[in-house]
C-alpha cells in the first residue's frame, strides 16, 4: 500500500513498514556513501561525535551531480548499497532507523535492522533525475573534501521509495522475483 | 595528410561527453519503451513508467540520466591519413575536464585505486585508439558507471566447456548480479582473444546499437537466445520481480588460442550511454 511519511523515522514506524509498501517521504534526510560511512564508523569507534544526529536518521546513499541554476541538487539516484554493508549495523545500533539504496543488503545488516528496527527502502537506480526533483535543498555538512561523496543534509518532499526489506527482515527481492515466477506456472 | 588540430578533438569530447550523459541514445529508449509495452507485471510496469519519465526530465532539462556519470571511456578511430598537431591524449583528457565542468556532470574518479582520492575533474579518460583506413577521426565517448561495472565478470573457459559452457557463464553473472546494477541491464558479451580483449571486446558489444545484431547468424541467434533466458529469469526491474530483466544482448568475438575459451560479462544498465561524431 501507498503510505506518506516524515522524518525523522522513529523506530515504531520503522516497525509499521512492510516489505512491497511504496512510500512518500518528505522531510530532512542525510547523504552519505561509501568514503562517509568509513568516516562515520572511525568517529564512532573513537567515541567521538557524528556530524549530524543519528537518533531516527534515514541516511541515502547518493553522491548527486552538481545543481545547476534553479536546483537545489543535480541528479541523485541511490548507488548499490552491498558497499555500506560493512557499516550500517554500527549506524542502526547508534539509532538511524532508515536507508535508501537499491540492490541486495547482507544477513548482518538485516540481522542489525531486525535488532534495532530499521527499514531499507529501495530508490529507483538509474532515475536520478526524476529523484533530484523530489530534493528541495541540499547542503554540505560534513567532509566537503569527498566532492560528490560528502555529506548533504537534504531536504525532501514526496520522494519514491519502495520498502525492500523491513524490520521482521521480509526481504522483497526474493518474494517479488518468486510471486513473478510463480505467476507464470500456474 | 589530412591535419587536424587536438583542440577540435577537445571540444568534440566535451561536446559528447555532455550529450551522452543527458540523452540516450534513441535505439536504448526504443527498447525501454517496448519492453514497457510488453511487460506483464504490474509493479514492474510501474517502475519502467517512471525509468522512461526520468530519460524524459533528463532530455527535457539537459540534466543527466543518472548521477553516476561515470568514467568517460573514449574510442578513438583514427585514420590512417589523418596527421594530428598536438597531443592526442591531453587534447582527450582536456575535453573530458570541460564537458564534465560545464555539464555539471559528477566527477567519480579517484586517482589511486587503494590510496583513492577524487581527482576533481573527472580525469583521466580512459583512451582506446584504433587506426583504420581513411583520412578521418570517429569519436565515441560512453560514460560508464559503477554500480554495473562492479557486476561484470571474466572467465577463461575450457574449450570443452563449449557453448553451454559460455551460456551458463552468461546467465551466472546476470543471477549473480539480480538487482545491483540497476536492471533492466544491457549484456555486453566478449568470448575469444586473451584474457584483456575478452574484456574489451565485451565492452566494445555495449557500444553496438541494440538494432543491430551479430553479422554472424550463429551468434545473431545466441544473443536472441540469451536475451529470451535472462528475461525468463525473472529478476525484473529494479530486481523487484517482472519479466524485463534485460533490454538486449550484445556479443562480439575474435579468434583464440587452441587451449582457450575466454568470454568476459560486462553488465550496463538502462542508462546505457553512448554518442560518436566523425572528425
Amino acid at each position: 500500500m501507498e503510505k506518506r511519511i516524515t522524518t525523522p523515522i522513529t523506530r515504531e514506524m520503522a516497525r509499521e513498514l512492510k516489505c512491497g509498501d511504496t512510500v512518500l517521504i518528505s522531510g530532512v534526510i542525510y547523504t552519505a556513501r561509501d568514503a562517509a560511512h568509513k568516516r562515520l564508523v572511525e568517529l564512532v569507534e573513537a567515541g567521538k561525535p557524528l556530524p549530524m544526529e543519528i537518533e531516527n536518521a534515514t541516511i541515502y546513499y547518493v553522491g548527486p551531480a552538481p545543481a545547476k541554476e534553479g536546483q537545489a541538487v543535480g541528479s541523485a539516484g541511490p548507488t548499490t548499497s552491498y558497499r555500506m554493508d560493512a557499516y550500517s549495523p554500527t549506524l542502526i545500533a547508534c539509532g538511524s532507523t532508515g536507508m535508501i539504496g537499491k540492490g541486495k543488503r547482507g544477513p548482518e545488516v538485516i540481522e542489525a535492522m531486525k535488532k534495532y528496527g530499521a527499514v531499507y527502502f529501495g530508490a529507483i537506480g538509474g532515475a536520478g533525475a526524476l529523484l533530484s526533483d523530489c530534493i528541495t535543498k541540499a547542503e554540505v555538512i560534513a567532509y566537503e573534501d569527498l566532492g560528490a561523496e560528502a555529506i548533504r543534509r537534504l531536504e525532501v518532499k514526496d520522494l519514491p521509495v519502495i520498502v525492500v526489506i523491513d524490520s521482521q527482515g521480509n526481504n522483497l527481492y526474493e518474494t517479488g522475483r518468486a510471486q513473478y515466477l510463480a505467476s507464470k506456472h500456474v | 595528410m589530412r591535419e587536424i588540430n587536438a583542440g577540435q578533438i577537445t571540444e568534440v569530447v566535451r561536446r559528447l561527453c555532455i550529450e551522452a550523459n543527458c540523452h540516450l541514445p534513441g535505439d536504448v529508449k526504443g527498447r525501454i519503451t517496448a519492453c514497457r509495452a510488453c511487460e506483464d507485471w504490474n509493479s514492474a510496469a510501474g517502475i519502467l513508467d517512471r525509468i522512461i519519465e526520468n530519460y524524459e526530465i533528463a532530455d527535457a532539462k539537459d540534466v543527466p540520466v543518472c548521477q553516476d556519470t561515470g568514467m568517460a571511456c573514449v574510442f578513438l578511430e583514427i585514420g590512417q591519413e589523418v596527421h594530428i598537431t598536438g597531443d592526442v591524449a591531453q587534447a582527450v583528457h582536456e575535453g573530458v575536464r570541460q564537458g564534465y565542468a560545464d555539464g555539471y556532470l559528477r566527477k567519480s574518479v579517484v586517482r589511486d585505486p587503494i590510496r583513492r582520492g577524487n581527482t576533481g575533474d573527472n580525469t583521466p579518460a580512459l583512451i582506446y585508439y584504433d587506426l583504420c583506413p581513411g583520412d578521418k577521426i570517429k569519436i565515441t565517448v560512453a560514460p560508464k558507471g559503477f554500480g554495473s561495472e562492479n557486476m561484470s565478470q571474466l572467465k577463461m573457459l575450457k574449450p570443452s566447456d563449449g557453448l553451454e559452457g559460455v551460456k551458463e557463464f552468461i546467465l551466472k553473472v546476470v543471477e549473480d548480479a539480480g538487482p545491483n546494477p540497476c536492471p533492466p541491464i544491457v549484456v555486453g558479451v566478449g568470448i575469444g582473444g586473451t584474457f584483456d580483449k575478452a574484456a574489451f571486446l565485451a565492452k566494445k558489444a555495449l557500444l553496438r546499437s541494440l538494432d543491430i545484431r551479430n553479422e554472424d547468424p550463429y551468434y545473431a541467434a545466441l544473443e536472441e537466445e540469451m536475451l529470451e533466458r535472462i528475461n525468463a529469469l525473472g529478476i525484473g526491474p529494479q530486481g523487484l520481480g517482472g519479466r524485463t530483466t534485460a533490454l538486449g544482448v550484445n556479443i562480439e568475438t575474435m579468434p583464440t588460442h587452441i587451449a582457450g575459451l575466454p568470454v568476459a560479462v560486462n553488465i550496463n544498465c538502462h542508462v546505457t550511454r553512448h554518442q560518436s561524431e566523425v572528425l
